[in-house]
């Protein structure tokens, strides 16, 4: 790996890229970086965001700049000790069956191989959370097998609702909101990533691990979004 | 204590309370949110005086007509050069009005302006999302957007001398012109299209909310840079999709991604920039990050002197 790259942001951040291709040793780095200022955040520091390569770190100009902030940005790196397998693991359930996973027909015939393959494929997948983006509670999810791993559709498809199960290349996310989409529809979870309690408002942490876990289509029933659609609709 | 409640008889898309925002929330997706104008809400807030991060009715280009169906009420509109109805009278934004039981308050567009706010002299009532009101548009987390037949409910309604607020003439506009600090993804863009962004004028196009608005120009089409793995983005980043338009990002931006961003807008350039209207012209030049350092604590001294702070 590259000795990392610290670019000055407008006036208040300081983006530090570990590399420019995604990669699980780029992204190890991304993580003790964000440990390592999540414990002993530098001064002046407002904010930490991770994503796969690189990391954005907001300050307050009114009390630091550049200068400094990459200053002991410097001394965190020089002592950065990246570890694997920290996180939580977290089970979520996903329902397959009927319009929930509306485009498993469509991924098992790109993939040569029966809609049950790509959903044992899913199921056996071991996944981490390498960063939230886009919007609130879009955690996304590395790790899909390398099988039922498809480049985007070609166009998105509108009104795909919160708590689809989707994947596109080697990613997976369990939506928040209802919202166009150009990856694959796969399944439905019931469990809200926007938890609704103010003391951990997010189930996920970036760095922890999931598994997906197969339920019916009763697991659905009555979930406290209340708001799911049947199979078939929306 | 005194209640007043307000109904909206009419708003415009867009419309929707604020308060300072959420920061600390872009590890989960969350942008900042609050007011596209902070300057004015802060101005608003001081002429009440109100704490500075209270929420805020945000008003659009659409415009809102409010009625006030319950007490009395003081309150102070800030921001652009609206055109401001109460009670029958005719004013401009930059006012502290007091409404009484029955009075209209329609706030529209004016001669200048895309964005103005009002601040009432009492405690709005709205739901919170993780601690703020800042309404998130894109999925209406937080007090929520502002539409016809809406309640506001203000507990402890103060009433205040109607008074003009003085609008500070650097919070009018952005610098001409903008200033902004190249990168953090120049080096997709060459030469040639740096100089064009920083030489040639564009306009604001009609694709304007509160995430953003896309420029229209010549092009910036970067040099092969369309799959750039998904990064963190800051209000004011200027990105370059793959057909070479460039949108600058405002309050509920996405908090990453995957097109080059060719520069960022600086700080105290942001508020003043929101007020510009679809079509208007902008130009751009080049700070470094010293500079652009330098202007964002000139402009808060400045700020902080208005609301008697310094």
């Amino acid at each position: 790996m590259t000795p990392p790259r610290l670019t000055p942001v407008a006036e208040r951040a300081v983006l530090v890229e570990f590399g420019t291709v995604v990669d699980a040793a780029v992204h190890a780095a991304v993580l003790a970086l964000d440990r390592a200022l999540g414990a002993d955040p530098v001064p002046g520091q407002v904010e930490v965001v991770p994503a796969m390569v690189n990391l954005l770190v907001v300050f307050d100009p009114l009390v630091t700049d550049h200068a400094a902030v990459r200053a002991a940005l410097a001394s965190r790196l020089a002592d950065l000790v990246p570890e694997a397998g920290q996180g939580a693991v977290h089970e979520v359930p996903v329902c397959y069956d009927g319009a929930f996973g509306r485009d498993l027909a469509a991924v098992a015939a790109q993939a040569g191989c029966s809609v049950e393959a790509v959903i044992a494929a899913h199921l056996a997948g071991e996944y981490h959370v390498a960063m939230y983006g886009f919007a609130p509670g879009y955690a996304y999810l590395t790790g899909v097998p390398e099988p039922i791993r498809l480049p985007r559709k070609p166009a998105p498809v509108r009104g795909v609702p919160a708590g689809s199960v989707i994947i596109a290349a080697g990613q997976c996310l369990v939506t928040t909101l209802t919202m166009p989409t150009g990856w694959w529809v796969i399944g439905r979870s019931p469990t809200p990533i926007l938890t609704g309690d103010p003391a951990r408002p997010f189930l996920f942490a970036v760095g922890d691990r999931v598994r997906f876990r197969r339920v019916g289509v009763d697991a659905l029933a009555g979930t406290q979004s209340g708001a799911l659609p049947a199979p078939g609709g929306a | 204590m005194p209640r007043a409640v307000l109904r909206v008889l009419e708003a415009g898309p867009h419309c929707s309370l604020q308060d300072a925002g959420r920061a600390g929330m872009m590890r989960f997706g969350v942008p900042v949110s609050g007011p596209m104008d902070r300057v004015a809400m802060a101005l608003a807030h001081h002429a009440l005086g109100n704490p500075p991060g209270a929420a805020v009715a945000e008003v659009s280009l659409g415009g809102i007509v409010l009625q006030l169906e319950e007490g009395r009420l003081s309150v102070a509109v800030a921001g652009g050069g609206f055109m401001v109805e109460a009670g029958g009278r005719r004013l401009g934004s930059w006012s502290v009005v007091t409404l009484q039981e029955g009075d209209r308050l329609a706030v529209r567009r004016g001669p200048w302006g895309a964005w103005c706010c009002i601040a009432f002299a009492g405690v709005l009532q709205a739901e919170a999302w993780l601690g703020h009101v800042a309404t998130h548009a894109l999925s209406g987390l937080g007090g929520g957007a502002l539409t016809a037949g809406r309640r506001l409910v203000i507990e402890d309604a103060r009433l205040l001398p109607e008074a003009a607020i003085p609008c500070p003439v650097w919070a009018r506009a952005p610098g001409d012109p903008v200033a902004l600090v190249l990168g953090p993804q120049e080096r997709f863009f060459g030469a040639d299209r740096i100089e064009v962004l920083l030489g040639a004028p564009f306009r604001l196009s009609d694709a304007y909310d509160r995430m953003g608005v896309r420029l229209r120009g010549p092009s910036l089409a970067p040099d092969g840079a369309l799959a750039i793995p998904s990064e963190p983005v800051l209000r004011g980043a200027v990105q370059v999709a793959g057909d070479g338009v460039a949108t600058v990002l405002m309050a509920d931006h996405q908090t990453t991604g995957g097109y080059p961003k060719i520069a960022t807008l600086v700080g105290s350039e942001l508020d003043g920039f929101a007020q510009l209207r679809p079509h208007a012209v902008v130009r751009f030049r080049a700070v470094t990050p010293e500079q652009a350092v330098a202007m964002v604590r000139l402009r808060a001294a400045a700020l902080a002197r208005r609301l008697g702070r310094a």
